[in-house]
């Protein structure tokens, strides 16, 4: 793909986010209505859809790594590293937002027997964990597989973390959607999709202006070797 | 503000002051890209000027 048009898909995709997270904040707060939890429900709509992007990311950063192992694509090292470090930023709001919510519902921060969480900090952590590995082989070949092999086998943790609250005997975690479909509302879902779409479209956004910087970079590098 | 509220309220603040910091981060990079971008263009025109000089001195 040109330069030109990745610049020219970058103010369409922030703009889309913008609208997107304008329009899903209006719903939450002036659509969806209240049920039986009360207000602090209205965290669910972007601590789900935050975890879910999260998810996302981590899956992309594998789909590249992939794509690095199996046609020996070396601009998807860079677009792996990128993904996993939206994987990782989303997943810390995942875990702050979780934890404010657990705080006021459960009265505490956070609940060690509760599987779904402790699987979630458990990738969470195994992604931060990619940068220090990444960061401790000089850059070259040895690198992009050593951090690709690592991204991949991440992703084996992404469905053990979604499907944890199934498996778990005993949760307090709510259940927002279970074999019958979403357990809640026709407004609340489509609030809840739209809260997603926003999430997805923002961390897309994110994600193509660090690329384009870490890309830039990278091009910025080489033209000083080639002026020495 | 009722304890409810300020719980929500905390939830959002956080998830906007993540975006913030982040466009602070992407901010101060394209900063420190836009002085790069600076240094090399002056050196370019140093070794523009170096080449024509010594096109002259060949030529003289």
């Amino acid at each position: 793909m040109s330069t030109s048009l990745r610049n020219n898909r970058l103010p369409a995709l922030t703009g889309l986010a913008f609208v997107l997270v304008v329009t899903a904040i209006a719903l939450v707060f002036f659509y969806a209505p209240l049920d039986e939890d009360g207000l602090n429900q209205k965290i669910f709509y972007f601590h789900v859809a935050i975890a879910l992007t999260a998810y996302a990311c981590f899956g992309w950063g594998g789909w590249k790594a992939l794509r690095v192992l199996w046609k020996r694509d070396e601009r998807a090292d860079l677009e792996s590293y990128v993904a996993i470090h939206q994987g990782v930023i989303f997943g810390a709001l995942t875990l702050v937002t979780g934890s404010i919510w657990a705080r006021y519902r459960w009265g505490h921060w956070w609940e060690w027997h509760e599987d779904q969480l402790v699987l979630f900090l458990v990738l969470f952590l195994f992604y931060a964990a990619y940068f220090m590995l990444r960061f401790s082989v000089p850059p070259g070949p040895r690198r992009t597989n050593l951090s690709a092999v690592y991204a991949l086998f991440g992703v084996a943790l992404i469905p053990v973390s979604i499907l944890a609250i199934r498996l778990s005997q005993r949760f307090i975690h709510p259940v927002a959607f279970d074999r019958g479909g979403p357990n809640m509302a026709a407004s609340q879902f489509f609030t809840f999709c739209v809260s997603w779409a926003a999430m997805l479209v923002l961390a897309a956004a994110l994600y193509n202006v660090e690329l384009a910087g870490k890309r830039i970079d990278v091009r910025l590098k080489e033209l000083r070797e080639a002026l020495r | 503000m009722t304890t409810e509220e300020k719980y929500v309220a905390a939830a959002y603040l956080v998830i906007f002051a993540v975006v913030l910091a982040y466009v602070v981060i992407v901010a101060l990079k394209l900063q420190r890209l836009e002085h790069e971008l600076d240094e090399l263009a002056e050196l370019a025109r140093q070794k523009q000027h170096e080449e024509e000089e010594q096109k002259v001195v060949a030529i003289g």
